[in-house]
């Protein structure tokens, strides 16, 4: 895992609103930490925030830091820029990661990759905290990057 | 207690659209096109526009029933309503709901429609610059996945990988749509044949399975169908076309947050094709033609496999464009033109067109056609289809 990189995707793209029921998660990746809903009631998780467990129906949800690894569901390689921002940076590769180990919560981010690179469904990931420090407020993305060995 | 269904109690009377546009291209404002096609679909139908009685329509349409109802002097509104979801996916819903209401008595005679200037408002594919991305989009959009196509691409990649589905078959999907079309006076990309090596000439809008080709345009028109009871129906001047089976809504958890539907390669129609086809008492094989909603040609797939029309072991045999086609093809589909190629006016053109079908009167007609399903928007949540027939098929 590594806290220090190059940006995915260019500067000017919609930033993250932190605040509500997801801020455990962002303060979380500020300290380059994987942190998700865990519900204190049934000891499940699940992805993305809700204001009640799906499973069990208690409001009482917590949040716990996960292994920051997974492996790809799926994928997808857009070339059309869907944003001003996008404009000559396309092809970049976005990423489906399950996590095994978490009752298999699907997150989205980008795969760090070249734009030819062969992406294999089931290929293990590992979390690359990308941290935008100059915004106003500060955040941080999770990105995935095929795991060596 | 007596059978709960809308088997044979309602039918469609009446249907109208205005002309087509390209994008942008419509010189009424949508409100307007909305007035247009429902005061067609009741010229149509030999009824009175005054005596229309209830509104329903989905994708958060912009022409509300209480102002159609104000502005078109209808004597009494007794129905209106609006289906939750985005784009297409409750165009079968609407006609449902028009339908519960007419065969429950709350009201006599209610339109579903669709009316859609999409050059007058905001554009598909292209996201607003500035603001924060909040909700679900704070963990998409800033990854730079913002547009329909790519909240639906992963299904695609990963349902077509699992089952070693070729892209050949959504090119057979797009070319049949764009092969209807050619003979379809309103339909906007007549004149504009696609060819297998026009297709794989175009430009990737995401890889690996959606080229511009699988892709829905964005056009301006409306569309509406004008429903009333079975009886009232058979006093009409067109022979009635019948609702045999409606269905609507998703299986567990599709609308789940972040792409985390337990069944996620789905198109979302598993528990609602098996509610449509169990009302109709029906299925696949009783079809005669095929209306399915083209957002992206993947999107066709799913929606066909979960509605037992294609089996995914034989997806690449089946999905060939001549078993596509009205003139011998095994299931003749989109047969004016589809979203790709007639006008994305988000599924209600196809529902007028399984009605021309059942009255013998399309432009590409299928000979006899007794059963037409439409098979609403796929991927979105709630997904809706229904499935129409003649006295025939009662």
């Amino acid at each position: 895992m590594s806290t220090t990189m190059n940006r995915v995707l260019p500067e000017g793209l919609p930033v993250p609103a932190q605040d509500g029921l997801a801020k455990p998660y962002w303060e979380g990746t500020r300290q380059g930490r994987l942190v998700i809903q865990k519900c204190r009631g049934c000891g499940k998780y699940q992805w993305g925030p809700e204001w009640i467990c799906h499973r069990c129906h208690s409001f009482d949800l917590g949040w716990e830091e996960v292994a920051p690894k997974g492996r790809i569901w799926s994928w997808q390689r857009p070339h059309h820029p869907v944003h001003g921002a996008l404009n000559g940076h396309t092809p970049y590769t976005i990423v489906l990661v399950e996590l095994p180990h978490a009752d298999s919560v699907r997150m989205v981010g980008n795969l760090l990759c070249g734009p030819t690179d062969k992406v294999v469904i089931g290929a293990k990931v590992e979390a690359v905290f990308e941290p935008h420090d100059e915004a106003d407020p500060p955040y941080t993305l999770v990105q995935w990057r095929v795991q060596e060995g | 207690m007596t059978e709960r269904t809308l088997r044979g109690k309602v039918a469609i009377a009446g249907i109208g659209e205005t002309t087509y546009y390209k994008h942008g291209q419509s010189p009424d404002a949508e409100f307007k096109l909305a007035l247009q096609a429902i005061l067609a679909a009741c010229k149509d139908a030999g009824i009175d526009p005054r005596d229309v009685d209830g509104f329903a329509s989905y994708g958060d349409d912009r022409s509300d029933g209480p102002r159609l109802a104000a502005a078109l002097g209808i004597k009494e509104l007794r129905f209106s309503n609006m289906h939750w979801g985005g784009g297409g996916g409750g165009v079968a819903a609407s006609v449902a709901n028009a339908a519960a209401a007419v065969h429950s008595g709350m009201a006599n005679c209610v339109i579903a429609f669709r009316s859609l200037a999409q050059g007058q408002f905001a554009r598909y594919g292209r996201s607003r610059t500035g603001a924060a991305a909040m909700g679900d989009d704070a963990f998409l959009a800033p990854y730079g996945l913002m547009s329909p196509a790519q909240r639906f691409a992963m299904k695609i990649t990963r349902f077509m990988t699992d089952n070693g589905i070729r892209h050949e078959a959504l090119r057979a999907i797009a070319m049949a749509s764009y092969h209807h079309a050619q003979n379809n006076p309103n339909a906007v990309m007549r004149g504009r044949p696609l060819t297998a090596e026009k297709y794989e000439a175009s430009r990737w809008i995401i890889e690996p399975f959606h080229r511009l080709f699988d892709c829905c345009q964005e056009n301006d028109g409306a569309g509406a169908v004008l429903v009333v009871p079975a009886d009232h129906a058979k006093d009409l001047p067109h022979k009635p076309v019948y609702l045999l089976g409606a269905a609507q809504g998703g299986h567990h958890r599709s609308a789940a947050p972040v792409h985390n539907a337990p069944d996620y390669a789905s198109a979302h129609f598993k528990t609602v094709a098996k509610n449509m086809w169990d009302m109709a008492r029906l299925g696949p094989k009783d079809c005669d033609v095929v209306q399915a909603y083209e957002n992206f040609t993947g999107g066709v797939l799913l929606s066909l496999v979960e509605h037992g029309f294609v089996d995914p072991k034989t997806a690449n045999e089946q999905l060939v464009l001549e078993n596509l086609l009205v003139s011998g093809g095994k299931m003749p589909m989109n047969t004016s033109g589809g979203n790709l190629a007639e006008c994305y006016m988000h599924g209600l053109e196809m529902v007028n067109e399984a009605v021309r079908q059942l009255r013998g009167t399309a432009i590409n007609q299928v000979a006899g056609a007794n059963v037409v399903a439409v098979l609403g928007g796929p991927m979105v949540t709630p997904v809706s289809s229904l499935v129409v027939g003649t006295e025939a098929a009662l």
